[in-house]
């Protein structure tokens, strides 16, 4: 047969990286290179936990059929005079693997049925959370309880701008700042088209459907900022809709909120201010 | 003693066939008005590999972009552009009718049959083709879609994008969606009527399973497309409201819709490249296709299957869990006949005498890297991964993964398989191979560390991001992907130095199965001088079997006539080039 070396060499190479493959990827994947972002809030830790379980049935699976086909492709070679068994098929090994395939798929179905509920279900504040955000124990697809206090944030996606509303009328856009130790709750709506909010270390994306009301939840236990942008396509300007997550300490919070009040509050007394300017000037 | 068809005797067959005329050039208006199946079928696959290359060009440009971080090559609408012209090219203008286009070739050849059902329909199909890409890309004089192939409302709506490229892009669709549906009722009229005598459902061929089953979804599905796209264009051009939520309409009927035609489009792309497969590896590991009945069975319960998952592209809308739940469910289903399929391949290339042929090459490139994709897949129908992944690089990863790793890797498998059936002449085999390890090296450096971007926070369809961790991935794919380009350019050649002076490939180069290899290479228009009684799954073999035990039986000096197998070697029969 010719070429016979060429075959035999490609699959021994082939072989080897399979297998170095198989050995390399768990060491990659703790370094974030092959799983999602492992984000300071139990719902991003949890969906990345699944992932990995999920991850590495996948890898088994596929090293398997990779190990089979490069051994199949590198044992039977062609070789002259030989003659290939003429096999058409092996009812119990059929049956085998289709029961096989359909118990792995299950297994992940009944994994994530158990991971579901902490995934979907805020957990309650902390002891350092800000006052007004306590014992907070709502679902995201319940309202709070009555006398639950939650700090929720309406979070409206626009072309090409996140605005955020927080409880006590203070407004901010593209930097969201929230306090550290509380469970956050967000009330995502779209003004115009539709938004994905998406901050990769604060778990999964979220699409701002219009006419829809998605809910979703965070609670980072440790100050810094987090960035992530708009996931669905939403015009010329989709690139650069942006968003930042900014985490404080309670009472920076609280200090912020003020000002954000405080400041809201002077613009719109000069803008009451040059209303009137302007109304007298046109009277006159 | 073998059964004889009636047809093949000598004396009582209905049919003439005038041989010895002088071949008339053919001319481009012979071409264009044939309503010969092959000719249209070669058709199908110019004007397929043209809007591949077009595609290709916008896919480096976008790379271009995105090869390094904070560009400005493209402005953002332009880039918009492109990937609303990519997806819609490759999807719409490429994969699915290069797959009508190897059908058309095809499917009457392997089921014996002289032509399709409806001649002069099938022409209509590829010209409404030609005028859907002429629509879509005349567009680009003034003014492109600029919504993604998907064009979700309410960005689609004349609110958002009041230009007329969306119009034009449903009008485009509109035309190849009435193309592809008329070829579809063309392929199942013709597989169920037009068989050779003796090939019963079960001795068909799995390549024209594959097109059978492709042709009934997309009957299913972009029929319901064509409804789709006319809500869209009333609600643009005469003040409709179905997808407006202020009216009383809604965005997310836009996309329960538009998913229930991509979700089945996404198999309407892979089954007959895996009907390709499940035709080339059993023919060089010299040994029967493994679990025949499972294989068809499986491609009939994909189908099935596939027009209950649509919602696993619309994870992160506002949906209840218990609707999450059944759809992730119904996405694991549709893993498990996929898992059977690859399975019975590996069974098949197990205790082979496998010839590493290019066209075995790019059938095993599919069997790993579609693994590779079907793998992600099941992760994505996880829903609470999903949230995570969806609408990322991951996702534009995971498409191409089956898109590309399988589809195209199959198309390739059926170029360098059928090329010699289809000119008569061999490609070459060297530049075959480089083209093919072009493509795996290239293939892996574009799409492979686009997971890892996905993961690490890149959205898709953004035109720019600042530099950081995303930038090592972004510049991996962007090289690779000029690889993967010049693996394409490679086989490009080789077809057209090939089609100048390439090796005579004679009627059956491969010493393959089934029927189409029975005649000539190219075939006359007439296909077959005599149309054989199918015996098995494998006709090719029953007949050079026949024709074995009679040329023993003349050698042994025992005269031959007296009722034995009157089937004939088609003439000009080459030796065997292995």
């Amino acid at each position: 047969m010719r070429g016979r070396a060429k075959p035999r060499a490609a699959a021994v190479v082939l072989l080897l990286a399979a297998v170095v493959a198989v050995l390399v990827l768990p060491g990659v994947a703790w370094a974030d290179v092959l799983t999602p972002e492992d984000g300071p809030t139990p719902n991003a830790q949890k969906v990345d936990e699944l992932y990995k379980i999920v991850f590495f049935i996948g890898i088994a699976v596929i090293g398997t059929v990779w190990v089979v086909l490069f051994y199949s492709l590198f044992r039977f070679r062609a070789r002259r005079g030989r003659q290939a068994p003429q096999i058409t098929g092996n009812t119990p090994l059929e049956i085998g693997w289709t029961a096989a395939a359909t118990a792995i798929v299950a297994a992940i179905t009944i994994v994530t049925y158990i991971y579901l509920d902490d995934i979907t279900h805020p957990v309650p504040s902390g002891p350092e959370a800000v006052a007004e955000a306590r014992d907070q124990y709502a679902t995201i697809n319940q309202p709070p309880p009555p006398g639950g206090k939650a700090l929720d944030i309406q979070v409206s996606g626009q072309q090409f701008l996140w605005r955020y509303q927080y409880p006590n009328q203070a407004v901010s856009f593209h930097e969201m700042v929230v306090p550290r130790d509380t469970t956050v709750t967000l009330t995502l709506k779209a003004n115009d088209v539709i938004h994905s909010w998406w901050i990769p270390a604060l778990g999964g994306k979220l699409d701002a459907v219009p006419g829809y009301t998605n809910k979703t939840w965070f609670k980072v236990s440790k100050t810094g900022t987090y960035e992530g942008q708009c996931a669905e396509l939403c015009g010329s300007g989709h690139y650069a809709m942006t968003a930042k997550v900014t985490v404080v300490e309670p009472d920076q919070y609280q200090a912020w909120v003020e000002n954000q009040k405080k400041e809201i509050q002077e613009a719109r007394t000069l803008v009451q201010k040059q209303r009137k300017t302007i109304e007298a000037e046109l009277s006159q | 003693m073998t059964t004889v068809a009636p047809a093949a005797k000598p004396g009582t067959s209905s049919e003439i066939i005038v041989g010895g005329l002088p071949e008339r050039r053919s001319t481009w208006i012979d071409w264009v008005t044939t309503t010969d199946h092959k000719r249209i079928g070669i058709l199908y696959l110019f004007t397929t590999a043209f809007f591949f290359l077009v595609g290709g060009v916008e896919a480096l440009l976008m790379r271009i972009q995105l090869g390094s971080p904070d560009n400005t090559f493209l402005d953002p609408t332009t880039y918009n552009q492109l990937f609303t012209l990519h997806g819609t090219t490759m999807i719409f203008m490429v994969i699915v009718p290069i797959a009508a286009g190897f059908g058309n070739f095809l499917v009457p050849l392997m089921i014996g049959a002289r032509d399709m059902a409806f001649p002069r329909l099938n022409m209509l199909s590829w010209w409404l083709l030609v005028c859907g890409g002429v629509v879509l890309y005349g567009s680009i004089f003034w003014d492109v879609a600029q919504a993604g192939w998907t064009s979700y409302a309410p960005l689609s709506s004349a609110d958002f994008l009041p230009g007329s490229g969306i119009d034009a892009w449903i009008i485009a669709l509109h035309l190849i969606g009435i193309s592809s549906v008329l070829g579809a009722i063309n392929f199942v009229t013709t597989i169920h009527n037009m068989r050779a005598p003796g090939m019963s459902l079960g001795r068909m061929p799995l390549f024209v399973w594959t097109i059978l089953v492709y042709s009934y979804l997309i009957i299913i599905a972009l029929s319901s497309f064509a409804a789709t796209l006319a809500m869209l264009l009333v609600d643009r051009q005469f003040s409709g409201t179905f997808f407006d939520q202020n009216q009383g309409g809604d965005p997310l009927l836009w996309q329960h819709l538009f998913w229930f035609m991509g979700h089945p489009e996404v198999y309407i792309m892979v089954l007959p490249a895996f009907g390709i497969v499940s035709e080339v590896i059993p023919v060089f590991a010299r040994k029967p296709i493994f679990g025949y009945k499972a294989m068809a069975t499986s491609v009939a319960a994909i189908a099935f299957l596939s027009v209950m998952v649509w919602a696993h592209h619309m994870f992160a809308t506002p949906l209840p869990t218990g609707v999450l739940g059944f759809f992730m469910i119904t996405s694991f289903a549709v893993a498990v006949p996929t898992g059977i399929k690859i399975f019975n391949w590996l069974g098949t290339l197990w205790r082979g005498n496998i010839e590493f042929r290019v066209p075995l090459l790019f059938a095993v490139g599919l069997v790993a890297q579609f693994a590779l994709g079907g793998m992600t897949g099941v992760m994505l129908a996880v829903f609470p991964i999903d949230w995570q992944l969806t609408d990322t690089y991951f996702i534009v990863a995971h498409m191409h993964h089956v898109l590309f790793g399988g589809t195209a890797f199959g198309i390739m498998a059926g170029l360098y398989y059928w090329f010699p059936k289809m000119s008569g002449r061999m490609l070459s085999e060297g530049l075959g191979k480089l083209s093919f390890w072009l493509m795996v090296i290239g293939f892996n450096a574009t799409f492979l560390p686009q997971y890892s971007a996905g993961l690490s926070g890149m959205p898709r369809r953004i035109s720019e991001y600042h530099s950081g961790h995303l930038t090592e991935y972004n510049v991996i794919s962007t090289i690779g992907s000029f690889i993967l380009a010049a693996g394409v350019l490679v086989t490009v050649y080789n077809v057209f130095m090939t089609l100048r002076k390439g090796r005579p490939a004679g009627p059956d180069p491969w010493r393959a199965n089934t029927l189409e290899w029975f005649t000539p290479s190219p075939p006359p228009e007439h296909n077959f001088d005599v149309i054989p009684t199918v015996r098995s799954l494998e006709p090719m073999k029953d007949i050079r079997r026949d024709v074995q035990e009679r040329e023993a039986a003349l050698a042994a000096g025992a005269n031959g006539n007296g009722g034995g197998p009157k089937i004939t070697e088609p003439p000009g029969k080459q030796p065997d080039p292995l």
